[in-house]
């Protein structure tokens, strides 16, 4: 059964031309955002378009050199890597370099890393392996703290260095989770407790308890099912409302301030354009003045001079919906789902779980990344400062999601030779 | 989705494109005789951006502009309160000579840079009140016509005011765009929506430069009026107005403080007396009623009526003169006495049921010689004078009155009012021998020539041509007879006709009046002067008015010592003096 030396022959063409397009469309945005009127040449590295290009080039020799390691490298070395990584995190927090208030950068002369891009493939990796042992299982309390705690030490330590946004991102290992048998009540009970959240930030306490009980006393009345299980359900009752009743709480006093006032913007509740919600609203009507075609490549008002902040970085979907309008977005969202499905379809082909584990790892971060990046920049979800996968401006983000990404397809190359 | 609106692709443009206002050049304003009365004059206002503004020698950069250190440093701070990125006027209105040396070596300090402005500017002194003056705009103005916008400036008052429409031109714009700090990137889509400006239209007025120039200099020094029309086609040839002033002072830097100045100038030299004055007609009113009286056959030339001089009742006359007198030899003496009866006559005409009947038919035929009513022409702020109604009497006397209650009506007092223009229409009426233009000021407009069509109808006066010969010919007495009122300001070389008139006033001294035109045969001009507080119409109006004809005819003054006693008369100083 052995196709080994064949590894070309094995790849899987249709994710690596996926990345292809997604990196070039990604880096002609960044050309478009940042060249301005005077564009010299295109290798100019004072410039961002000209630096990324360099990055893409590393990048490139990155993925090379993971498709010519051994496959087994990455699951033997799970482990290693991910306690190298906590290490990195660990040392960022001590020496570190603060950028837009989060200490999250280590400095090289002109050259600047950040370890919280990597630390995502590294945890993927370690989850997979803890995962993959034969005795794991996800139904037993034990296995499940420990899987929480694998996510949760990267997360705390990236927490620390005031970096929301990447932090966040570990929730995207739920999906994983669910997939490896946690049992979906997790999700439905995280996805109503955001909706209460909210609910509460809009309404108030008072009137989302009273529309609570109130729609449990309707249950009642019309469902004998519910009358059966009375006390569970008077549990879930009661634990919702204290729930409701610390979100004011929490609100005001876990939030900082800024992030306060994103969330507050993004409900509507404060119009602030001028302060917090002026990237927002930026970005909005530059997308919103792209229409249905765009005002075409390098032609945005906006996107060439500089209304947009942090156009090229963590807002590059503005480009892409003022230049090149309705269908130029779809055309990234498009890109960006047929890759999900690809990799979905990849990790469900795998033989050993721990590639099949790793792959909805990759899926799950890159989901999140995503949704969560476009979603801010039209004003559906606060401001968390996450990049566009592939898209964004930025050396370390766009060679964590390689690694990342090439991993996978290495260890899919080599799916036949796991026996 | 809430990102698909259109309301988005408007911000983007608020954003992201500004429209750069090309500003046209005012219109031009020309004399008669194409002698240039009002054109631009470019300034310069030096602009400051703080933003750009690096550390600089502030000393040299004060002696360059002749400013001192605490005024550049009040300017600065103004203009970074304003906006560090948008350009602050630092230094208003440098005059191309200024401005040379100092943008010689203006590269030296970035963020600073000349924009020009355009200033109007008078070569001649003279026309202040007509021509008007051109400010800012007000808060009003904005609201009124969204053509303009904060700064802009705006014809205020006279011609300027009346033709703002076609002086101002069209503005043009060009749409640029900015990057975020508001620096200027380059046209929008290569231009394509910009428009260029539409300079304003040149006037063409009918004021004769020459002869209003010669008419302030006559009338320095005294309170009044002079008004000169060309009786054939209504066009003013000369408005004068004193006292006045130079309409440079109301121009640039020193505007408001000028007006402020003149403002409060106890003479009130901003008030345009030829038209805003109103004066009893006096006198020069007995061919209003001689004519009415001839028209309706009360009177013929030949009736004789008898005058008792001083101790005429029920009113005097001053003039000492044989009794009877007819008609023509009573308007060369104006005796009063004759145009009381005149009146009655007019009044009590048994062609009437009743007099306040024949009153209204008198006053309908005043009416008619453009008394009590402006001209709605090319006059801004024109005032109607007064000629009094048949209700307003009714009212005042309960009904009950009758020719001799309303006598001084007949001698051009009492409730009559009317302004200088339209006494010199009155005299370009028995010019024309009943008709009249109404008296305007533009002969042609460059680009629209249907404009001065405006003013070619003929108003006619429902009164025969002989009588009005005979006015006329009455009027040359006033000039020619041995006793006639003007007859020390004959000319043998150009016939004159002519009215004077004395006004009570009860604020002082009399106002002496004069209505006259020439050459009697074809007249050219017709004129109104009032000299206030100046006593005999014959002592000061009347010359000044023959001086104006000699001027206007001949070119040249031949009456020499007469110009000089009218130049030197100083009627002002010594008025002041008595108020005291």
């Amino acid at each position: 059964m052995s196709r080994r030396g064949n590894i070309i022959g094995e790849l899987d063409w249709i994710t690596l031309v996926l990345y292809i397009l997604l990196v070039t469309y990604g880096w002609l945005s960044i050309y478009s955002a940042t060249s301005g009127e005077q564009a010299t040449h295109l290798f100019d590295l004072s410039q961002r378009y000209g630096k990324q290009l360099l990055w893409i080039g590393m990048a490139l020799v990155l993925a090379f050199a993971i498709l010519i390691i051994d496959a087994k490298f990455f699951s033997t070395f799970a482990f290693a890597f991910y306690f190298l990584m906590l290490i990195v995190l660990v040392g960022v927090l001590l020496f570190g370099k603060t950028v837009a208030g989060s200490k999250s950068w280590f400095q090289m002369g002109s050259f600047a890393l950040q370890p919280a891009e990597f630390a995502k493939f590294a945890t993927a990796l370690a989850l997979a392996k803890y995962l993959s042992r034969l005795n794991v299982d996800l139904r037993l309390l034990k296995n499940k703290l420990a899987a929480i705690v694998i996510l949760a030490v990267p997360a705390v330590l990236i927490l620390l260095q005031n970096d929301t946004g990447s932090a966040l991102v570990y929730f995207a290992f739920v999906l994983v989770l669910f997939r490896e048998g946690l049992s979906g009540l997790i999700i439905v009970v995280g996805v109503l407790m955001t909706a209460l959240f909210i609910t509460t930030v809009i309404w108030g306490e008072i009137y989302v308890s009273a529309a609570i009980i109130l729609i449990t006393a309707f249950g009642f009345l019309l469902n004998r099912k519910l009358r059966k299980n009375l006390m569970s359900v008077l549990g879930i009752l009661i634990l919702s409302v204290v729930f409701v009743s610390t979100v004011h709480y929490a609100f005001e006093n876990i939030l900082e301030p800024h992030q306060r006032v994103r969330i507050q913007v993004m409900l509507g509740l404060k119009k602030d354009i001028h302060g917090a919600g002026y990237n927002v609203n930026q970005a909005k009507i530059a997308i919103g003045s792209g229409g249905l075609n765009g005002k075409g490549y390098r032609e945005g008002m906006l996107t060439r001079n500089h209304f947009v902040p942090e156009q090229s970085t963590d807002f590059i979907f503005c480009t892409v919906g003022e230049e090149r309008g309705f269908i130029g977005s779809s055309v990234l969202i498009l890109l960006f789902l047929a890759l999900f499905i690809r990799i979905i379809l990849l990790a469900e082909r795998q033989r050993s779980p721990f590639s099949r584990i790793y792959g909805y790892g990759v899926a799950s971060i890159l989901f999140f990344h995503f949704t969560v990046n476009i979603a801010m920049t039209i004003g559906l979800a606060p401001v968390v400062g996450i990049p566009l996968p592939f898209f964004s401006y930025g050396g370390s983000s766009l060679w964590a999601f390689t690694v990342l990404l090439f991993i996978f397809i290495k260890q899919d190359a080599n799916r036949l030779n796991v026996l | 989705m809430q990102v698909m609106s259109n309301q988005y692709k408007l911000s983007a443009r608020n954003i992201a494109l500004r429209t750069v206002v090309e500003y046209p050049p005012r219109g031009r304003i020309f004399d008669r005789n194409h002698k240039l009365l009002v054109y631009n004059d470019a300034v310069y206002d030096l602009l400051v951006i703080p933003r750009q503004v690096k550390v600089i020698d502030t000393l040299k950069f004060c002696r360059l502009l002749q400013i001192d250190k605490a005024f550049f440093k009040q300017q600065m701070a103004d203009a970074k309160h304003y906006s560090y990125y948008k350009p602050s006027v630092f230094l208003k209105q440098l005059s191309k000579k200024d401005k040379g040396p100092i943008e010689e070596i203006l590269y030296e300090f970035p963020g600073f840079y000349f924009q020009r402005r355009m200033l109007r500017h008078y070569p001649h002194p003279i026309a202040a009140h007509l021509l008007g003056s051109v400010g800012e705009v007000n808060p009003g103005d904005l609201r009124n016509d969204p053509f303009y916008s904060q700064g802009d400036y705006i014809g205020k008052t006279g011609i300027e005011q009346y033709y703002e429409k076609e002086l101002r031109g069209q503005k043009g714009s060009r749409i640029v765009e900015v990057d975020v700090h508001n620096n200027v990137k380059g046209s929008f889509q290569n231009g394509r929506f910009d428009t260029l400006a539409v300079p304003g239209a040149d006037l063409t007025l009918s004021l004769s430069a020459k002869l209003q120039a010669y008419g302030e200099k006559l009338m320095q020094n005294k309170k009044g009026s002079i008004v000169a029309i060309d009786p054939g086609s209504g066009e003013i040839l000369a408005m004068v107005s004193s006292p006045s002033y130079d309409p440079n002072l109301l121009v640039g830097r020193q505007r408001s403080k000028n007006y402020l100045m003149l403002l409060h100038d106890s003479l009130n030299p901003l008030i345009n007396r030829a038209i805003s004055g109103l004066y009893p007609p006096g006198s020069t009113f007995k061919l209003v009623d001689a004519l009415i009286a001839l028209q309706d056959g009360v009177i013929t030339k030949n009736t004789p009526f008898t005058c008792q001089g001083t101790a005429s009742k029920p009113i005097a006359c001053s003039h000492d003169h044989v009794s009877p007198l007819k008609l023509e030899r009573a308007i060369a003496l104006s005796c009063n006495s004759y145009f009381w009866k005149t009146f009655q006559r007019i009044i009590d005409n048994p062609a009437f049921s009743n007099t306040h009947l024949a009153y209204e038919d008198w006053y309908n035929k005043v009416m008619t010689f453009g008394f009590g009513q402006a001209f709605k022409t090319d006059i801004p702020f024109e005032k109607k004078g007064s000629i009094p109604t048949r209700r307003y009497y009714d009212k005042l006397y309960h009904g009950s009155w009758n020719a001799l209650t309303v006598r001084s009506l007949s001698i051009g007092q009492g409730e009559i009012l009317a302004t200088p223009v339209q006494m010199a229409n009155l005299a370009a009426i028995i010019a024309n021998q009943g008709f009249y233009i109404s008296p305007h000021f533009l002969v042609k407009m460059s680009g629209d020539d249907s404009l001065s069509e405006r003013y070619k109808k003929i108003h006619k006066i429902n009164i025969k041509a002989a009588y009005f010969k005979i006015a006329r010919r009455s009027m040359q007495k006033v000039f020619d007879e041995d006793d006639g009122t003007a007859r020390f300001y004959k000319m043998d070389s150009i016939s004159q006709a002519g009215k004077t008139g004395t006004v009570q006033n009860p604020h002082g001294k009399d106002h002496s009046i004069f209505m006259a035109f020439a050459p009697v045969d074809h007249p050219t001009i017709a004129l109104a002067v009032i000299v206030e507080n100046a006593g005999y119409g014959a002592t000061w109006a009347a010359p000044i008015a023959s001086l104006m004809i000699e001027k206007y005819l001949r070119g040249n003054i031949k009456r020499k010592r007469l110009e000089k006693r009218i130049m030197q008369g100083d009627l002002i100083h010594h008025l002041k003096h008595t108020k005291k």
